[in-house]
């Protein structure tokens, strides 16, 4: 019976101490840092994107990012519930929305790329070569008759919105298509679950690049580029801030900095260089620069789509800050 | 990349050990107590114990979750996404995996020996450490049993977690989002660290099974 105890023990110390070696090599949040909670659309981190501007940033400042990635819903969500800092997010249908409930301020574009449709080899819908719109109608019509399928994210995220969006678009209505659930599939998965599942069934989905391109890399999935680098395929990334007042235990500060430097030229850098060694492409497009070009039509676009009133971040949610609108 | 499946590997091991330790400090008193003593309703307090041994993860994370988010009750205590939520969280979690098997260790050893210590002079609470040295076996094999739990477990560590990197990411929220980043080497290695420390602990469950009186 002495052995059990001794047994008891000798465990017991085990993990106490790989608990206490953990503690003391730095596993658990310090409080010498001061934390900065990132609520993130899951493309920015899944791509790894984040990861590369979180080791630059956190060797040049004595903030700690935490960042956590689930969709754009969520991500807005988190930060009205005053739980996260700032959000990096992508549409800007609920970006407006967030700004004037008075939840968020000192909105930045960051960044942009586009939104592509990817589907089987085979392409049943005979998609190929066509604009956005029109290979929305042509795989409905293959899915009605049983040739194509269509997965969507489900999940509120910015690319669920987006999808949302392109049906209005080409003149279907999304709350009729989910019900057409033999061709029409919600996977209600992030951005890299939605492009397994798609694989798996031999169905079209609407990816953002990043992450597809990021896949298609794996052997996960076998899916084809079919659309994409289409202006109604545009998909533009910004940073907004919580609110000082709504949220005034939150680390507003903070969440300036790390703007201040994602729209800096290091910042801006970091995002277009990212990918390009092992892509052969950007996974992303830096936008600063872009946006201050007057007469560039991609840069006009962009403002169509995702400015509001003529502006990225309307004068009354700047908060005090013109600085970052140079 | 290796640091950081130290780092993550580490931060499991810590994260379940100490809310199994955690755990401890409330569940072996209960458990002991309920093993030893004869109470009205007895039967109906370890049937409920014994029906939260199959609590979903994510219940239990999601409603944690409601609780220490910033609107909620708990929200003053700025739990949510930290380590320590997931401690918690997992503490509750394995509180009954931790009783039911202190009961039974209890339950399974000899009354006679309380009452032989009683009549040697002991104290109500000597009486019951020496109940607890003669069910050291069984108590082994709860810690080991919750620790089991913890470790595997993923709906608390992702729901009050986060699963933020350096700081909240354990070995099964670290899993998934392998799979997410189409990572799926690291996602293996991952996993066979996992499954490693979860067979390592099943094995010293077996052996200790087959050795007990």
């Amino acid at each position: 019976m002495k052995n059990w105890i001794w047994l008891t023990t000798i465990t017991i110390a085990v993990i106490v101490s790989v608990a206490g070696a953990s503690y003391y090599l730095g596993v658990f949040p310090t409080t010498q840092k001061q934390k900065l909670i990132v609520s993130t659309t899951t493309s920015l981190y899944d791509t790894g994107l984040l990861n590369t501007i979180e080791d630059t940033f956190e060797t040049k400042s004595p903030i700690d990012l935490q960042i956590i990635s689930r969709g754009t819903g969520l991500a807005i969500k988190l930060a009205q519930d005053g739980d996260a800092d700032m959000i990096l997010v992508h549409a800007p249908s609920k970006e407006l929305p967030f700004l004037t409930q008075g939840y968020g301020v000192c909105r930045k574009i960051i960044a942009y790329n586009f939104f592509a449709i990817v589907g089987p080899e085979s392409d049943p819908a005979e998609i190929q070569g066509l604009t956005a719109l029109e290979a929305l109608t042509k795989i409905v019509e293959a899915g009605r008759k049983g040739q194509a399928m269509w997965v969507s994210r489900g999940d509120e995220s910015g690319t669920h919105i987006k999808e949302k969006e392109l049906w209005k678009a080409a003149n279907f209505t999304w709350e009729d298509l989910r019900s057409e659930a033999n061709w029409y599939v919600e996977a209600r998965k992030g951005m890299g679950g939605t492009l397994i599942l798609a694989s798996e069934r031999f169905a079209y989905t609407l990816t953002d690049m990043g992450t597809y391109l990021s896949h298609s890399t794996s052997s996960l999935i076998t899916l084809k580029l079919l659309i994409s680098q289409e202006k109604e395929l545009l998909n533009v990334y910004s940073a907004i801030s919580v609110n000082q007042t709504r949220h005034p235990h939150r680390n507003f500060d903070g969440a300036i900095n790390f703007t201040k430097f994602l729209v800096s030229d290091e910042g801006q850098q970091l995002i277009g260089k990212y990918g390009k060694d092992e892509y052969g492409q950007p996974l992303f497009y830096p936008a600063v620069k872009l946006l201050q070009e007057t007469n560039n039509p991609l840069a006009h676009s962009i403002r169509e789509y995702a400015f509001f009133n003529g502006a990225e971040c309307p004068v009354e949610y700047r908060c005090g800050r013109p600085e970052l609108y140079g | 990349m290796t640091l950081e499946i130290i780092e993550i590997t580490l931060r499991s091991l810590g994260v379940s050990g100490t809310a199994t330790l955690l755990s401890a400090v409330w569940s072996l008193p209960i458990g002991l107590t309920i093993g030893i003593k004869d109470f009205h309703g007895k039967r109906l307090v370890k049937g409920v114990f014994n029906a939260f041994l199959g609590m979903p993860t994510v219940v239990l994370g999601l409603v944690l979750f409601l609780l220490i988010r910033h609107a909620g009750p708990f929200g003053f205590l700025n739990l949510l996404f930290t380590p320590f939520a997931i401690i918690v969280g997992q503490a509750l979690l394995i509180t009954p995996i931790m009783i039911s098997f202190t009961t039974s260790a209890v339950e399974s050893i000899d009354p006679d020996i309380r009452d032989l210590a009683k009549t040697l002079g002991a104290t109500e609470i000597q009486a019951s450490l020496a109940i607890l040295k003669e069910a050291a076996g069984g108590t082994l094999l709860a810690f080991i049993a919750s620790f089991n739990r913890a470790i595997a477990e993923m709906g608390v560590a992702y729901m009050v977690g986060g699963s933020i990197p350096g700081s909240t990411m354990v070995l099964t929220t670290a899993i998934a989002l392998q799979r997410d980043m189409a990572n799926i080497e690291l996602g293996l290695t991952l996993a066979a660290i996992l499954l490693s420390i979860v067979f390592a602990i099943n094995l010293t469950v077996n052996l200790i099974q087959k050795r007990r009186p």
